[in-house]
């Protein structure tokens, strides 16, 4: 943290970014010289063709992975460098994921997967069960609680995987393709809830969609275009 | 991260997902659990032989009991001894007495041929001689039904273990002994020791019919006490007259059985090794499956902050859960099926057939739940660190 990048005071802040993956005997250059920064409070969309890179990105900026080269600040602290191991700490604490496939536990409750991330937390039960509460109120599902994934549509699903995202009140909210799997009026609602959260509660957003109709929801969209971003979609 | 509590409640959270996604799996669950109870079952089934046979033995003998055979045998089979030998022993301090005289059995043991009801081939069944404080000198020895031979006739009573393994030893049955036919009066119970597997008749009736002349192979006593056994050897190691050793009936049983225990338990454990190696692939297969089924679900965890030491707890304990149920079922079902059955087998100091029961032994239990544990645990190994070491973001998009 000695190197600390930047005093601009960015939530996300990216420097030169390269990511490079070998498949074999090549390697694959998805990422090269990127810089983004994205303020508190934001909703960043981001778009870009099939293949740019957009989920590579995000997965940087999630700790999912490491760059080959360049720094991820996320609230003034070097992530790219962490161990694996404080890597998943700091998600934890950190950051809030929702999938294009909404990853839910079949297994568990829509209220038991809202509440995974909380069980790594020191949270008591009832506290753990007034968080989740107050997370599934918060998209709309507090009347399926009981149910399991396999019981819900795809809308619903998301709206719960959206409460697991948030449930910790994260710094960030990733998503990745969120209305990608949806038909346009339950993907119309996701889109909505997003805006209403970044709106109302202030979360700062930052999703890859290749869909224009999403991209519009964002307060700023940019592309990803050739390993690089712009402002507009064709450079 | 935030001490060991923490760590277990994640160890708990994603093993609690794993074995919930079991009955998804059921099939290769089962398979792989049946593998691991097959194991169980035959290691402590052919166990429960050599534990059997060593109770049969350990019930052979008491402390206060010894056995007296000639010099440098080490068995009654190549033994011997004439009758004034026999009296000095009788007589020697340390030997306890009743009105009627020393409690000291001189006997004989031969070896005669019956058919084995099981299999029907001919087997070495032991006749043995014996004196009339035979019965007070082993322990617990009692007829069960018909009654007991009358001294001086040509009469047998059979071992309830022999009666039970042995064609034509049914009380009114008759025995061939040499050219004669010797009428079963009587079965009787020695408690479960070798004696069960023995035919009795008198001592001199067999000497006659076997041409032995005055001569014995052993002589068994009653000691006034455990403490007495070394005045009692003392004194017969002692005589100058003698040329005799003195055992006591626990060791001499015990090694009579240790060639035997050791051969089943060798072969026990063989072929239950090579079973185990069968099963760890079960295991291994099963978790794999397991693993690969559940790739996204893991890899979502992990995004979620959940460690990857919390993912390999989670798959070994998973794979451990499943050979538990496989140990569990194997154990049970050893112990209905092998517990208590009656079988014989050749005793080989005395070329002879010891007739016993299986004994399926709380040790035997844990025993084959141990092996399905560390069957369970080796067989989780592999997938546990290929769980962890999954890649969390490619393995997040997959189907
Ligand atoms: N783990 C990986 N190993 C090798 N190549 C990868 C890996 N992840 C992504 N890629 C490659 O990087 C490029 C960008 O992938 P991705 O970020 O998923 O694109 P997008 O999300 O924009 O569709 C693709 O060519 C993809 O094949
Ligand atoms: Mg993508």
């Amino acid at each position: 943290m000695s190197e600390q990048a930047t005093g601009n005071g960015a939530l996300v802040d990216i420097r030169g970014v390269e990511k490079v993956f070998r498949r074999g005997a090549e390697d694959i250059q998805v990422l090269k010289d990127l810089n983004l920064e994205v303020p508190a409070g934001e909703f960043l969309a981001l778009m870009g063709p099939s293949g740019s890179g957009k989920s590579t990105l995000l997965n940087l900026i999630g700790g999912l992975d490491h760059p080959t080269r360049g720094t991820v600040s996320i609230a003034g602290e070097r992530i790219d460098q962490l161990s694996d191991h404080r890597l998943a700490a700091w998600r934890a604490r950190h950051v809030g994921f929702v999938f294009q496939l909404y990853n839910l536990l079949p297994v568990l409750t829509a209220e038991r997967n809202v509440e995974l991330p909380l069980l790594l937390t020191h949270l008591s039960k009832a506290e753990r069960r007034a968080h989740v509460a107050t997370a599934l109120a918060a998209v709309g599902l507090e009347h399926r609680a009981k149910h399991y994934p396999r019981q819900l549509s795809g809308g619903e699903q998301q709206r719960a995987g959206i409460a697991r995202g948030i449930v910790t009140d994260p710094t960030l909210l990733l998503c990745d393709e969120p209305t990608g799997d949806l038909d346009r009026k339950a993907g119309d609602e996701i889109l909505g809830l997003l805006q209403a959260l970044n709106r109302e509660h202030g979360k700062t957003i930052i999703m890859v969609t290749h869909d224009p109709h999403a991209s519009a929801r964002a307060s700023r969209t940019v592309y990803l275009n050739k390993g690089q971003l712009t402002r507009e979609p064709n450079d | 991260m935030s001490g060991p509590v923490n760590w277990l409640s994640q160890i708990a959270a994603v093993t609690k997902f794993g074995l919930l996604s079991m009955p998804q799996r059921r099939g290769s669950v089962a398979a792989a659990a049946f593998g691991i109870a097959g194991v169980v079952a035959v290691l402590v089934g052919v166990l429960s032989i050599a534990a059997g046979f060593r109770r049969a033995m350990a019930a052979s003998g008491s402390p206060d009991a010894a056995l007296v055979l000639r010099s440098g045998a080490d068995s009654e089979m190549v033994s011997g001894f004439l009758r004034d030998s026999t009296r000095i022993i009788a007589d020697a301090p340390g030997v306890a007495r009743t009105p009627e005289g020393p409690l000291a059995s001189a006997e004989l043991f031969v070896i005669i041929n019956l058919p084995k009801i099981s299999t029907g081939t001919d087997v070495n069944v032991p006749l043995r001689g014996v004196e009339r404080p035979a019965l007070k000198v082993r322990e617990g020895l009692r007829i069960v039904k018909g009654r007991m031979f009358e001294w001086g006739r040509d009469e047998v009573i059979v071992g309830i273990g022999a009666a039970r393994e042995f064609d034509g030893l049914q009380v009114g049955d008759r025995l061939k002994v040499g050219r004669y036919l010797w009428p079963v009066v009587g079965i009787f119970s020695a408690g479960g020791g070798a004696a069960d597997s023995e035919i009795w008749s008198d001592a001199t009736v067999l000497q006659a019919a076997y041409h032995r002349g005055d001569s014995f192979q052993s002589v068994f006593v009653k000691l006034k006490s455990p403490d007495a056994f070394n005045e009692f050897k003392d004194a017969v190691t002692a005589d100058p007259r003698l040329n005799a050793q003195v055992l006591r009936q626990t060791d001499y049983y015990a090694e009579n059985s240790t060639a035997v225990t050791k051969l089943i338990t060798t072969l026990g454990y063989l072929i239950a090794s090579l079973m185990a190696v069968g099963a760890v692939f079960g295991a291994l297969n099963t978790m794999y499956s397991s693993v690969s089924a559940r790739t996204r679900e893991i890899a979502t965890l992990r995004a979620l902050g959940f460690g990857s030491a919390a993912v390999v707890a989670s798959v070994m304990l998973e794979s451990i859960a499943l050979a538990l149920l496989g140990g569990v079922l194997g154990a049970a079902l050893s112990y209905v099926a092998f517990n208590g059955f009656h079988t014989a087998t050749m005793n080989w100091q005395s070329f002879s057939q010891i007739t016993f029961s299986l004994a399926v032994t709380p040790q035997l239990l844990v025993q084959g739940v141990v092996w399905a544990t560390l069957i369970g645990a080796i067989g989780g190994m592999l997938p546990a660190i290929r769980a962890a070491r999954q890649p969390i973001a490619a393995a997040l998009w997959e189907l």
